[in-house]
């Protein structure tokens, strides 16, 4: 109890200075929930802020919703994936230069009866269409997140007009991956997820791998400075010296360091072309 | 109902061991709560008060506006708040947003209504019977509303209770103006947010217990408060 | 209390007062002359508008139509008081319900602290009045309105019937309130249903019937052969 009010008399002396503190040393990160909820950010960012001093705020939404956030001037840096959104996010001057940092891939999760017989394959365009011709359940974050934009170009690789032949099979939840793999897991349907969330998720039920490993369920992550000349609150040295943490050797080796149960999440790549 | 199970003997885990995270998470709720409250009451009491009291011009669109507030869904006032104070909205120069006080202006959007509106109704039904006394004796309308206020008291703390209660378990707009930033913004609520959308059910509702047991406590409080104001005060 | 005495025997006068609520007519039409210094006490049957012309000669509620003046006064003048039929006493200690009369009347610090103990001990409540108002039983409630009117040292004092829930005792130390305050010179009206305590205390009986005054006679003369039709049937009404 005596710790509680502790806490609670620490809290309110702090908040009134929470504006003074906005002087102080932080930057505001809008990324996405695959790299807030695998626990990338809690592994790297403390060994950021040990080098710089510089604290991190984290805030993980879709990848639409964190370019939006940069857009309006509300984050310092964006770090989310979905490549096209970003050279998009870049080109209109939102963003003043995209950096790739790293990468991972999607996974197909399906439930163990497998309705659509796509288990064990490695051709995910082919799963694709096992299940669209099947009407197997499948979920759909549909939130303009990186990992449904993944989903949508999947759907157009597999000669599937989605929008066309969607069904009471196909649903869209307008969700983050978590709560996405909840109702996935409750109605054992098929759902597209970027490995890191699933190796971090609980309720799994009947759910599993059941597609991994082709080329195209590649998963680039990059990392953007919100353009200061439009928004003259940002951070930009604070910012510049977290992109150029998170690209550097120690920042790369940091990712790479990151494991669950021994299984590497997150294979650094910056400076390639990705 | 292993679920649950787990989630109590998360729960008691948490407490028992004084997880130094869940302190913070719980004090910061609490404190964020806290000053929504007070500053809801600031807003709520006297506007309640007054309206009860006083006989204007567009009263009764005031008191229809004030009922209908208090069904405002929790996101939508996430949503105007993180508009007026994002570095493109009118506010963005404070550089509130993602910070406590965001989330105390978010809930006081949220609860003044409804002190405001509760106000209103336990003033009204007091000064329909105080009216005749207190302008007998010469009380102004100003003093009249502080008098009624005061002599409320056990009431209206009841009223704040429920504005706490509504703060505390809110999580529809501190999400999205506080952003649920670990160590700055995170409460009870978006910890259990997150803990859900993670898969991890039974640490969500550990939490979730921990909250209820909070207010719960908070609850017991105010009845004990309003048993001892009956012995005392009639 | 010679401010009293300097007040003493300003007449209340209605002229051609009515008054009407949502549509119906509560007092119609009254013409009325409450002489100052005296016991005026109304009678007439529930519904004959006799707490309405309490608040009417308080002040409290102007009429519809119709002119009211205290002396040379157009408004009801402070110094006066009016005991509710149920007194609203706030959620505090007796003494500070004395006190915040007194401080609505611009009347703090010392002086009211020894006014109110005055008035407390005047109505027998002075060694209680650290106990909330609220859990006073009936009669100490009634009691500590009446120390509340007192503490004001009013010209006029109304009561409405403040006799009307409470045990024979309790009516008796309310009678001798009256008879006190009278004494000082104060004018009195108040409303009741007792016909033995209106022969005790009234100087003058107003009796009231439908909204409207159908005697206003010496109580002497009153209780012997009423004018009015009304006035027999009450009392009539009372003896059979």
């Amino acid at each position: 109890m005596k710790r509680l009010l502790q806490g609670v008399l620490a809290a309110l002396v702090m908040m009134p200075g929470s504006a003074a503190l906005a002087q102080s040393q932080y930057i505001i990160v809008a990324s996405t929930t695959s790299t807030e909820q695998s626990g990338l950010f809690g592994h790297i960012l403390p060994a950021f802020e040990k080098d710089t001093g510089i604290a991190v705020r984290v805030v993980a939404v879709g990848t639409g919703q964190a370019l939006d956030i940069g857009r309006r001037g509300d984050a310092d840096v964006v770090f989310v994936h979905d490549r096209a959104a970003e050279q998009k996010f870049i080109a209109e001057g939102a963003g003043v230069r995209r950096y790739p940092v790293m990468y991972n891939d999607f996974v197909l999760i399906g439930p163990s009866p497998d309705p659509a017989h796509v288990s064990g394959g490695r051709d995910i365009a082919a799963a694709f269409r096992a299940i669209a011709s099947a009407q197997a359940p499948f979920v759909s974050r549909a939130d303009r997140s990186g990992t449904h934009a993944a989903e949508l170009r999947l759907w157009k690789d597999a000669g599937i007009d989605i929008a066309a032949v969607k069904g009471p099979w196909y649903r869209e939840t307008g969700s983050g991956m978590g709560p996405a793999l909840n109702t996935a897991s409750g109605l054992n349907a098929y759902i597209l997820s970027d490995r890191g969330t699933w190796l971090n998720f609980h309720n799994r039920g009947e759910l599993r791998i059941v597609v991994e490993g082709d080329r195209r369920l590649f998963n680039q992550y990059g990392v953007m400075l919100v353009n200061p000349d439009r928004h003259p609150n940002v951070k930009k040295d604070l910012g510049q010296r977290f992109i150029d943490w998170v690209v550097s050797p120690r920042g790369q080796q940091a990712i790479a360091d990151y494991r669950i149960g021994g299984e590497q999440l997150f294979f650094p790549n910056a400076g390639s072309d990705s | 109902m292993e679920t649950f199970s787990q989630s109590f003997a998360t729960a008691f885990a948490m407490l028992v061991t004084h997880d130094p995270r869940l302190f913070r998470i719980v004090g910061l709720s609490v404190a964020v709560s806290l000053a929504s409250t007070a500053a809801s009451a600031l807003i709520g009491l006297p506007l309640g008060a007054a309206v009860a009291v006083a006989r204007f011009r567009g009263r009764s669109v005031l008191v229809v506006a004030m009922n209908a507030a208090m069904g405002l869904p929790p996101v939508v006032a996430g949503l105007v708040v993180y508009l007026v104070l994002s570095r493109s909205g009118p506010l963005g120069p404070l550089g509130l947003l993602f910070t406590p006080p965001a989330m105390v202006i978010a809930q006081t959007l949220l609860i003044a209504p409804i002190i405001a509106a509760l106000t209103r109704q336990v003033i009204e039904d007091a000064w329909s019977e105080y009216r005749d006394q207190l302008e007998s004796l010469g009380s102004s309308l100003a003093q009249s509303t502080m008098t009624l206020l005061w002599d409320t008291r056990y009431a209206l703390a009841t009223v704040l209770l429920s504005g706490f209660g509504r703060a505390s378990a809110e999580v529809g707009s501190i999400i999205i103006v506080g952003g649920n930033i670990d160590g700055v913004t995170r409460v009870m609520t978006t910890a259990i947010a997150l803990e859900t959308s993670k898969g991890d059910l039974a640490l969500a509702l550990g939490l979730g217990v921990v909250l209820l047991t909070l207010v719960t406590a908070v609850n017991v409080g105010v009845h004990a408060l309003r048993e001892w104001a009956r012995v005392r005060h009639g | 209390m010679g401010d009293v005495e300097r007040f003493a025997g300003v007449p209340i006068a209605l002229a051609g007062v009515s008054v009407e609520r949502r549509g119906m007519c509560v007092l119609d039409g009254v013409d009325l002359v409450i002489p100052g210094g005296r016991r005026t006490v109304i009678l007439g049957a529930n519904g004959a508008g006799k707490t309405t012309l309490l608040k009417v000669l308080h002040g409290l509620v102007a009429p519809t139509h119709g002119k009211v003046s205290w002396g040379e006064f157009d408004a009801a003048p402070g110094r006066q008081a009016m005991v509710f039929q149920r007194p609203v006493l706030l959620r505090r200690s007796a003494l500070a319900n004395v006190l915040h009369a007194l401080a609505l009347a611009g009347i703090r610090g010392t002086e009211a602290r020894v006014r109110a103990h005055e008035a407390l001990q005047s109505v027998g409540l002075a060694a209680i009045g650290h106990r909330s108002a609220r859990v006073l039983s009936g009669g100490e409630q009634q009691r500590l309105a009446l120390a509340r009117a007192l503490a004001l040292a009013p010209e006029l004092v109304l009561l409405d019937e403040p006799t009307s829930s409470l045990d024979p005792a309790a009516a008796r130390s309310v009678e001798a309130f009256v008879s006190g305050i009278h004494a000082r010179g104060t004018t009195v009206v108040m409303t009741t249903h007792r016909l033995g305590e209106a022969r005790r205390l009234a100087d003058g009986i107003v009796m009231l019937a439908e909204g409207r005054v159908t005697e206003h006679t010496p109580a002497a003369r009153f209780f012997e052969t009423p004018v009015s039709e009304e006035g027999r049937l009450f009392l009539e009404g009372e003896r059979s």
